[in-house]
């Protein structure tokens, strides 16, 4: 079939390509570990592993909150019906919106010479004079979660529809107050929803290249996909081994990702048939 | 606070690219942009591959979700898995396994643009396949495909006159997503070294100050737009989810 071939050439070869030579040595082509334990020795490669975590946890975490929030209310919080389906396309087009365009109209928003940033010093607040730099790591989140709260949003509806209305009255009749009923109903059928959007949105911002490389030149902020990026473009590792094994690292952690989301929905979907 | 949060970037450069004449709103910024040589290099090129991605997509993913349904079932959980997976290699490890891969001899195809359409189809394969196999689980494959062959029609003709009209609006919808994505990508297009319309706006961003500007909001109303006609046709809200970041 077509379709085997077409997916076996352009991406299982070439992904099977990265976890092989990962583990083949470079001079001699032999089977080796040391790729991996040279990355695991590497402080620079190890950093920025680490800030595209610290990122990825920071962003999901925030943005799932937010739009969990967000989902909630447009679609349990007694609005008119059309703030949620709007509520919806803007979250289709948000998450959508993304990469080098995004960066940019965070650029205008709140570089030095942003709109908010001008807004802000008419009023007396210099966010600049306080620390902020939208080319480091708040600034950074803050336009991640332009496209990581929409995907929230998107993703959690279902589960917030699969809420049943007879809950809320059966624990309303049991005497138990607003606290109570999200404390020992809602909440616990909601988690694994929750907590396996919140593992998607953290693969989707540890995947994010373009808007980095946009917002910060692929230097003030030295993230997995950046590092990946600079190796790609020239050996900045000094060693083709470790720029494979990076990769792979990436592979590895997008992996553990999707299955955790699998088995997480797997679990919400008991509830919420 | 959301609503605020999503427009007050679109509104910062919006007001920006109006300001590319000193003392007045004006569109020049705009002008600048459609009458730039690369512009009308770039963008069309994006359209291009947008658009010959969506037909090998659509040429390649419908006989095979097709067939997996009517004759091998049993095939469902290994393709999904591989139309999944494009999920697990982000778009910068996955160009990166393309190049590494295709750059030397005896596979020296790195410079030919049908790598970059067949990366693409990859990148677009997810929402794509998905799209297409849930308009095939809305019909009765089966029902139809005995009619159209106890009148007579060969294969071709049950795939191309009787299942495409049948599943046009799922189609039409993986289309349009497609489309979205390939626009707004930028990784695969620069380090395939191909023209496209993501890397010309990062190029801007470099080299001039309202131009990006304008370059941003056209690619903004490029997705709203094809978001718009997706909900119009009647595509689930639930297809709207892309990568590219």
């Amino acid at each position: 079939m077509p379709f085997f071939v077409f997916a076996f050439l352009f991406l299982l070869y070439p992904s099977s390509t990265i976890i092989i030579r990962t583990f083949k040595d470079s001079e001699t082509g032999q089977f080796t570990l040391k790729n991996v334990l040279n990355l695991l020795q590497n402080p620079y490669v190890l950093g920025a592993y680490w800030l595209s975590i610290k990122i990825s946890v920071v962003t999901a975490l925030g943005g799932g909150i937010f739009g969990f929030l967000l989902a909630y209310a447009s679609i349990r919080g007694g609005l008119p019906r059309y703030t949620r389906s709007s509520l919806m396309t803007f979250s289709g087009v948000a998450s959508n919106f993304a990469g080098i365009p995004l960066a940019f109209a965070f650029i205008a928003l709140l570089s030095p010479t942003g709109m908010l940033t001008g807004w802000l010093e008419a009023i007396g607040i210099d966010i600049y004079d306080h620390g902020f730099t939208l080319y480091r790591f708040w600034g950074l989140s803050i336009v991640y979660m332009y496209f990581q709260f929409p995907l929230m949003v998107l993703i959690i509806a279902p589960a917030i529809d699969g809420l049943r209305r007879e809950w809320i009255e059966a624990s309303e009749n049991l005497g138990a107050s607003t606290f109570q009923y999200w404390r020992y109903v809602a909440f616990p059928i909601l988690l694994p929803s929750i907590m396996g959007s919140m593992i998607l949105l953290f693969g989707n911002a540890f995947g994010a290249f373009a808007t980095a490389v946009a917002l910060t030149g692929g230097s003030s902020m030295n993230l997995a996909t950046i590092v990946i990026g600079a190796e790609l473009r020239g050996d900045v590792l000094g060693d083709p081994g470790l720029g494979y094994a990076v990769a792979f690292g990436m592979v590895v952690v997008m992996t553990v990702v999707m299955v955790g989301y699998t088995i997480l929905q797997r679990r919400a979907e008991r509830w919420l048939k | 606070m959301g609503v605020l949060y999503f427009f007050l970037p679109l509104l910062a450069t919006f007001l920006f690219s109006l300001r590319a004449e000193l003392g007045h709103l004006s569109f020049r910024a705009y002008t600048n942009v459609f009458s730039d040589p690369q512009f009308q290099i770039k963008f069309p090129a994006s359209v291009l591959w947008a658009s010959l991605t969506i037909i090998f997509g659509v040429v390649l993913f419908v006989p095979t979700a097709y067939w997996v349904r009517l004759k091998v079932p049993q095939f469902r959980t290994p393709v999904e898995l591989i139309t999944l997976l494009p999920f697990v290699v982000p778009a910068i490890v996955y160009v990166f396994g393309l190049v590494r891969t295709y750059s030397q001899p005896p596979l020296l195809i790195v410079n030919s643009p049908g790598l970059l359409v067949a990366g693409y189809t990859v990148l677009s394969m997810p929402y794509m396949y998905r799209s297409i196999d849930t308009g095939l689980r809305a019909i009765d494959v089966h029902t139809l495909t005995e009619a159209a062959q106890s009148l007579g029609a060969g294969w071709g003709t049950i795939l191309f006159r009787v299942i495409f009209p049948n599943i046009r609006v799922s189609i039409l919808s993986g289309a349009f997503l497609s489309f979205a994505i390939v626009m707004g990508e930028y990784t695969l297009a620069q380090y395939l070294a191909k023209p496209a319309f993501a890397p010309y706006i990062a190029l801007l961003i470099q080299n001039k100050a309202y131009e990006p500007a304008a370059a941003t909001i056209i690619s903004f109303v490029l997705i709203w737009a094809c978001m718009g006609i997706i909900q119009i046709i009647g595509g689930s809200e639930q297809g709207t989810v892309t990568g590219g970041h």
